[in-house]
Formats: structure tokens, sequence, C-alpha cells
């Protein structure tokens, strides 16, 4: 069978899962479950074999690998240096990059672009393969690609990566044989952030878990996360989707991705923009919403990063970048209320104590 | 609010407008402020209510606050014993009612809850069987006063009453008929308030819950979990909806081109298939036109079964809409599944032990709420349209006899002059002379409608007197709407010019061109997709609801008319906006968010 080369995160099938990598595979459930991870395609382990293989057996680098020894250090930085530069300089091959190259303008195709749609390319491996997941994840990132050229290349420089030093000395130091080495990269549109915050499906203040809790700002989130602006707050009701609460503050900055430079700039918000609540009802309303799937999906209240992509309209606009377990109340009990009384000795206290009394 | 407490003017410097001066005769003297208690009735903060009395009272219509309110205090203070709340005074200033509702001592709070507990329990735990029977004695009610007639007085008593020695004569009869009937009015507010107050505590019991264990909870959600779906107020307009439907069925709609309600039941009593739908037309007529396009209030109010246009204008609107291809019935399957969505999340998200008290408090809630959505059919409409009906019956005999020239007439007296006036017919019938009725009662009449109409000439005042701090009264907050922010809002006037904020009573968000309706009246002048705007809203105005794109009303909470008909057809709705009514005019371009509860005019009208 003609391995696959490339699959978007929608369409992989359970038995192709194993070749999308960590985060691929994550990406993949995630979106096949209707959750609005931000499009895209995995270049597939079958990718990296296959020129990997091609390359290391016919520059015998396996055997070269084999015969070093890790704590020789010039050595291993130097077998290091000339695999990387090997992977870096060596053409993939046809049909490979057809393949990729085919998923890419798909993906350009998705948002109405011709080949220059920016995109996030990062490395997708398999557990084992290497030391730990900081050192898989982050640095192996390049945001803002665009371009044939340059995905092909920075899909390169990911698979590079799993050559460093310290990648090759942690594989011979726990026996794992080069050969059985595997890695997917990832290649998902760069989200264009209008507005970014975070969702808690629950209020954090007490615990109730019939609200939605959501702080938006302009940009990218980061300046919520981060605390560089006083982000809006806005409480919703989670059940019938109304604004219960909300606190508008001056939002002065924004970062926004400089395309060119490959990186993020923080920018001035218009005076009167800034004042201005950052979400609209309507936006809130799905917001809610989808927050809502994202909890039901893992099955508890979750603490969601999230995106408005300017390149999408409505609800398709909302980017899911990250979902996690909240913490805080998941595991104790509301504060909302200590003490119940039933019956009509709860219908007196209600009658001497009315509601407009208490708020 | 500033430092300085802000407080409303007091009735007692409130002055009347001119040309309506000598109005306190026209009410009772214990229900207007006498200079005498001026001191005692200053201490009192009073608002007014202009929800269910919008318009000012002609003499004998004040009849309806006095028995309406003295029955809802009784229940309160005498037969349940409410532990923190008496009665609510009442008084009527300048031709407006206004409401005082009497705390309990805080002290004596606690000695009154074994009582209630008892009192209240009883009713609870008993309540469908009560309540059947409550539908018996309604029903009997409105038979009794179905039997009463009022015919001009016979040259000579009956053959029979002489040969059974009965020994009474038709005056007898005649006063006791009409001392009957004011009693039997009086006993309809009676029920009216049986089962009512103890409905709205139990509401106000689930409503307090879910405020504390879901903080923020819209009272929307509050209001759906525990709204019925089928109620009997619907079954007037779903009985029209019937009858269009039949008659399109039957191939009758031809007919409903005229104009006329009389034309068109001509029309299709000549039609094949006419008898059938005749048949249906009398059927739904008993009881489901005793309905009122007004509140039941009013001697003004007019009730379907004795204006069949009313009816038949809405009839002929859902037959063109049928033509159409529109649809026109409620969507009650999808109210029904919401409602249960709605219900079974919130419950999802408490723990075990507060589930099991959530799902108590809306058991008995659902219990004792189709009472509160129920009883204004068989009360405001059916007893209170047969009651002005007889009224109506005992004038138009009187006219007859001379004593007025308008069958409206007789409403500018109190009930008790109008007992006087019958007095004065069988004196006179007995002795043999002119009544002297004929004589001086149109002055009378005359001077009086001068001092109505020029009440009317002046809007009430929302309240009187010092505010209170914090307003607890448990029912002032449920039957009125009355809350700490909205005393402070009519304190206030802050609004901003032309945005109006009220409560978000039902959802949507709709822009659309205004229609200011002042009366039921003036109903028909509703075109098809605007807006209405009105003080208040009745619950029979629900046909209109099918014309209409949403609800903007002064006066009103969640569980208003208003509100509840806009779940119930699902447009979006703010009430109790304070002055959107005459505020906004006609013809002006509006948004109405019924999610937030805000009203902004987009366009103002261009001067011609």
């Amino acid at each position: 069978m003609k391995p696959t080369y490339s699959l978007f995160f929608k369409e992989a099938k359970a038995e192709q899962l194993e070749s999308l990598g960590g985060k691929g595979k994550s990406l993949a459930s995630m979106s096949q479950a209707n959750l609005p991870v931000p499009q895209g395609f995995c270049v597939t382990t079958d990718a990296f074999v296959a020129f990997i293989q091609d390359l290391m057996t016919a520059k015998g680098l396996f055997s070269a690998l084999a015969k070093l020894d890790t704590k020789n250090m010039p050595a291993l930085d130097k077998l290091s240096a000339e695999i990387r530069s090997q992977i870096l300089n060596k053409s993939i091959a046809a049909d490979i990059q057809q393949d990729i190259l085919g998923s890419y303008r798909r993906l350009c195709a998705m948002y109405d672009k011709t080949g220059d749609l920016p995109v996030a390319v990062r490395s997708s491996a398999t557990a084992e393969d290497l030391p730990d997941a900081s050192f898989a994840g982050q640095q192996d990132t390049y945001l803002w690609v665009v371009g044939e050229e340059e995905v092909l290349s920075h899909i390169k420089m990911c698979w590079a990566s799993l050559y460093t030093s310290r990648a090759i000395a942690y594989r011979k130091d726990h026996n794992i044989p080069e050969e059985e080495v595997q890695m997917s990269v990832v290649v998902q549109k760069m989200v264009n952030a209008r507005v970014a915050g975070v969702t808690m499906t629950l209020n954090p203040t007490n615990g109730d878990r019939t609200k939605v809790a959501i702080e938006a700002s302009y940009g990218l989130g980061e300046s919520v996360v981060s605390g560089t602006v006083t982000p809006d707050n806005y409480l919703m009701d989670k059940v019938i989707f109304e604004l219960v609460e909300s606190s508008i503050h001056e939002k002065k900055t924004a970062l926004l991705p400089d395309v060119e430079n490959r990186c993020v700039v923080e920018v001035e918000v218009d005076a009167e923009k800034a004042l201005e609540a950052c979400l609209t009802r309507e936006e809130l309303i799905f917001i809610s919403k989808i927050a809502k799937k994202i909890e039901k999906h893992y099955g508890c209240p979750q603490d969601i990063e999230w995106a408005l992509d300017a390149d999408a309209e409505g609800e398709e606009a909302f980017t899911l970048l990250q979902s996690r377990p909240e913490t805080v109340w998941s595991n104790k009990k509301s504060e909302t209320k200590k003490q119940y009384m039933s019956g009509m000795q709860g219908l007196v206290g209600s009658l001497i104590n009315p509601l407009s009394a208490k708020k | 609010m500033t430092d300085k407490k802000k407080k409303f003017v007091s009735p007692y410097a409130h002055s009347a407008p001119k040309g309506s001066e000598g109005w306190k005769e026209l009410y009772p003297y214990f229900l207007v402020f006498q200079e005498q208690l001026k001191e005692q009735e200053e201490e009192k903060f009073f608002f007014c209510d202009s929800q269910h009395w919008p318009n000012v009272f002609k003499p004998f219509d004040a009849m309806t606050v006095e028995f309406a309110v003295k029955c809802l205090s009784q229940y309160n203070s005498r037969h349940y014993v409410i532990p923190p709340a008496n009665g609510v005074d009442f008084k009527i200033h300048n031709g407006y009612c206004y409401m005082s509702p009497v705390a309990v001592d805080p002290e004596l709070i606690e000695g009154r809850v074994p009582e209630f507990m008892e009192r209240a329990g009883y009713y609870f735990q008993n309540w469908n069987e009560l309540l059947d029977n409550w539908h018996k004695k309604v029903k009997r009610v409105i038979d009794d006063m179905e039997a009463i007639h009022f015919e001009p007085l016979p040259d000579r008593v009956d053959l029979q009453w002489i040969k059974d020695g009965v020994g009474l004569d038709p005056t007898f009869q005649l006063i006791n008929n009409y001392n009957k009937l004011i009693s039997l009015c009086y006993e309809t507010w009676q029920y009216h308030f049986e089962f009512l107050n103890l409905g709205y505590a139990a509401y106000l019991d689930f409503f307090g819950f879910c405020k504390e264990v879901f903080p923020g909870i819209p009272d929307l959600s509050v209001a759906k979990m525990v709204q019925g779906i089928d109620v009997d107020l619907f079954r007037p307009d779903d009985e029209l909806k019937k009858l269009a439907k039949l008659a399109v069925t039957l191939n009758l709609t031809d007919c409903f081109d005229k104009k006329d309600v009389q034309e068109a039941l001509h029309c299709i009593s000549l039609a094949e298939n006419g008898g059938e739908w005749l048949q249906a037309w009398e059927k739904a007529k008993h009881p489901w036109f005793n309905y009122t396009s007004g509140n039941g209030f009013y001697s003004s109010d007019k009730y379907w079964i004795e204006h069949l246009d009313i009816p038949y204008g809405y009839l002929k609107n859902y037959v063109e809409k049928l033509q159409r291809g529109e649809e026109i019935d409620r969507p009650t399957e999808a109210l029904e599944a919401e409602r249960d969505r709605i219900t079974t999340e919130y419950a999802a998200s408490l723990d075990e032990e507060a589930r099991a008290i959530f799902e108590g408090k809306l058991g008995l809630a659902r219990v004792v709420f189709p009472y509160v959505e129920n009883h204004n059919f068989y009360i405001e409409h059916w007893a209170m349209g047969v009651f002005w009906r007889k009224t109506r019956e005992l004038s138009r005999m009187l006219k007859e006899q001379g004593f007025w020239h308008q069958e409206s007439d007789m409403y500018y007296f109190r009930r008790e002059e109008i007992l006087q006036v019958l007095f004065d017919y069988g004196n006179s019938w007995a002795v043999g002379v002119p009544s002297v009725g004929p004589a001086v009662l149109q002055d009378e009449i005359n001077r009086r409608k001068k001092i109505v109409d020029a009440l009317a000439t002046a809007p009430p005042q929302p309240a009187f007197n010092n505010p209170p701090k914090v307003v607890t009264e448990p029912f002032t907050i449920m039957l009125w709407g009355i809350t700490t922010e909205a005393v402070e809002s009519w304190l206030g006037g802050d609004e901003k010019s032309g945005h109006m904020k009220g409560m978000a009573a039902s959802p949507g968000l709709v822009e659309g061109y205004a229609r200011i309706i002042n009366d039921a009246s003036e109903l028909d002048q509703l075109q098809q997709g605007e807006i209405l705007v009105t003080r208040v809203t009745a619950p029979s105005w629900a046909p209109v609801f099918n014309k209409i794109v949403a609800t903007v009303t002064d006066i009103g909470g969640m569980m208003s008319h208003a509100a509840i008909v806009c779940r119930e057809y699902g447009l979006p709705a703010v009430t109790g906006t304070g002055s959107a009514s005459t505020q906004i005019k006609t013809g002006m371009k509006i948004r109405v968010d019924g999610g937030k509860g805000t009203v902004e005019i987009l366009e103002e009208l261009v001067e011609a």
C-alpha cells in the first residue's frame, strides 16, 4: 500500500493516528470531535521515515551513529551537525513533496489564499524518542511561515531537531535504536487573532458550574495571560447563554503579529476602541457554547485559551488554542451556598429574608 | 444616589389637576388621604399600581381595587399569617391607586411562623384537592351571577305571588339582586387570592434558592423552569387558531374577506359546511370568549363575547396567515423541550444534597404556579366579564326608566349610591309618582364626568413619601416587581436620552418601528412587524403578539403578562422601563434587546 505522507486533522482514520505523533494525534482527535482547533495537517511519520531512511542509508549515517561514543562530546557535536546539515540540504523526494504541497495548497484554499497562507510548523514527536516535553515542543515551533518553499524547509528543520546532540545522546543512553526513530510535523493555519482570551467553564469566584467566565482583550492572548492589559471580564449563564455580569476595562495595547519579521509587536489600541467591549453579545454566546462543548468533551470543567481569527467570520472565527482541566474548584464543593433548608422551613426563610435583601 | 436622601412628593402636596375639584367625594372616604391623618399617612411609602389600574377610576369601578387589595391583604394577615407580611394599605389619589405594603414588626415574625406552617402547609399539602374545589366554587359564583336579571318593575305584582301568599314585591327582589351581584363580585375576589399569595410564596422560595446556588442566574431561567406550557389563559387565542384552521379545512376562507363579523357569519351560514364551523364557533364562545382586551378591572373593558368584532379581527388575521402558508401555532413542543433542557442542566451542576432540595422546591413551584397563570382567565376574564355584563344590564334598565342617558353613566356613582337609586325607583313605583332620579341625576353625572376627565389629564406619580432603604416585603417584589433598584431609578431620573433600561423579560434582539398603544381600543392600529410599546399589557392582548416582533412596557417584572406572553410567543420583551411609552413615539425606529433589557431609539421622527 502506498504510504500516506500528509493527513488533515479532520481526515485521519483511527489506524492512522499513530503516524501523526503526539501533538498531531491530539489535534486530530479534537478536530474530529468538532472542537475548533486551527485547521491544518500533519506530515506523517511515513514521510519522515522515507526521507530519513533514504538519507541515512545513502550516507552511512546509521552506522556512524551506532559507532558513536556519546561521551565524546566533540564527536557527538560533529556528527549531530553533519546529520542536521544533510537533512536541511537534501531535497524531499518528489512524491512526498507533492503530497505535502498538495495539502498546503488545500489549506491555503480554505482561506481563499493561493500559496501564501501563514502557518505554524511544529514537530510532533512520538513520545519516547525525545528526552522531555519542553525539549520536544517549544523549540521546534516556527510561526508565521509563508509559502511552499518555506513550509518545506521548516518541515526539514523540525526533522533535523531530532538530531541535536542531546537527543542523540538520550536515545543512545536509553537504548532506543536509531532505525526506529519517528517524527511527524504539524502544519497549522496561523491564528490571526483580533481578540483573544481565556475562558473558564465555571465561575472562578465561587465554583458555580452554571456559569462561563470569559476574559478577553484585543490581539493575541499573551496580553491576557501575562497581564499586560486588564482584560474585559464577562460572566455568562451556561444554560441559557445570557450575559450575567460584565466589566469593561481600558485595553490600551494589543500584541499583533509582524508577519514579515515573524515576531509579535505591541501596538497602541485606538483610544475609543480601547474603552469598548472587545466582544459582542453574539461572540459571547458562541464562545460560551463552544466552551461548554469543550467541557463536555473532556468531562470536567476546563480552562480554555482561545482566539478569534480575523480571517474567519462569526462562530468560524473561534479558535481553540489550548484546554486544560480546571484545578481549583474541580476537587471541592462550590461555595455558593452552605446551608440548605427544604420544605416549609425553607419557604418561611425565603419569605422572611427575600432575595432583594440578600443581593 | 446623592448623599442627601431623595424622597417622593407627599400626596398632601400633590395637587389635583384643574377642573377636578371635589374629586374625593367620588371615592369611599376610607380610600382617600384624609387631612386629619396627614401625619400618619406621610410616614408610609406608597407606590402607584398602574400595572393593574393604569386609568383613572370611575366611582363604581373603584370597587375592583377595594375588593382585590382587601382580599389580597386578608390572606396574608388573617388566613395564612404570612410571617413577615401583613396586608397592603391602599389609597386612591387624584383618581389613581397607590399601594403601601404593611410589614410585620420584626420581633413578631418568629412567633407567626408556627401558625403559618400549619395553615399554609395544609394548603400546600392538599393543593390539588383544594384547587378542584376552588374551580367548583368559582363556577358556582359565575352561574349565580348569570342567573341574576334586572328587569323593569311590572305594573302589578304577579298574581301567582298573591296566591302563593309571598307577601313581597318585585322591588324587594330587585334590591336583593343588586346586593347579591355585589356580594358575588366580592366573593369572586375572595377566591382570587385564596391560592395566589401561596403560589407566589412557593415561586419566591424557588427563585431565592436558585439565586443562591446559581449566583447571578438570569430571572428568565427561573421563570422558564417554572412556567407552564399549556395555560388556560392562552386557550381563547388557541380556540381562534383552531377556528381559523377549521375555516381553511372547510373551504370557508372567502367569508373572512368581510370586514364585519356579522357579514362574515352570515356568509358562513350560507356556505356549504358553514353549519359545522358555526357550531364550533358557538362552542368556543362558552366559556373562552369571556375574555377581555382590558384587564377586567374597569367597567369599560370590552369582552369578546359582547364584541365579536374583536375575536373576529384576530381570527381573520389567522386565516390570512394560513392562506399565506404561515405557521400560527405556538411552538409548544419546542418550549417544553427547552424547559426540560434548562432544568436538567441546572440540576446537573448541583451536588446530590442540593439537587434534592432544588427538585423539591421546583416541584412545589410547578404544582402551585399553574394557578398563578390560570386564575386570570377564571376571575378577571370569565367571572368579571359576567359581573360587568350584569351591571350593564342594570344600567340599561335604569336608563330606560329615564335615570340617565347612557349605559356607561351608572358607573359615575359609587356602589352604595346605586342602592339609593334603586330605592328611589322602588319608592316611586309603589307610591305612584315619578322617580326623583331622572330629574336630578344627569346633572350630577355630567359634573362627575368632568372631574374624571380632568383627573385623567395628569399621569400618576410613581410613588409618594419616603422610600424604604431596602424593599424586603416579598409580595411587593413578586407582584409588582418593586425592588430597591427600581425605586432608586424612579428617583434618579438619569436616563440617557434615547436609551432605556428595563427587565430582560424575554430574550432576542430586534430592530423595528414602534407603535405606541395607550389603550386596548387602539390595538387594531398595530401593523404587522411593528414593536408594541405601551404602559402595560393585558394577557388578553395575546392575539396581537402574532403581529408584532417585540414588546416594550413601562411597568411589569419577569412574571408580568407581557413577559409571560412574549416568552410563550418567542418574542423579545423589555418590561418595566418606566418611561418607554412616553419617550418613544409611534413610527420611531428602535432596537429592543430582550436579553439585556435595553431599548434604544435608532431614528428620531422627522417632523413633516
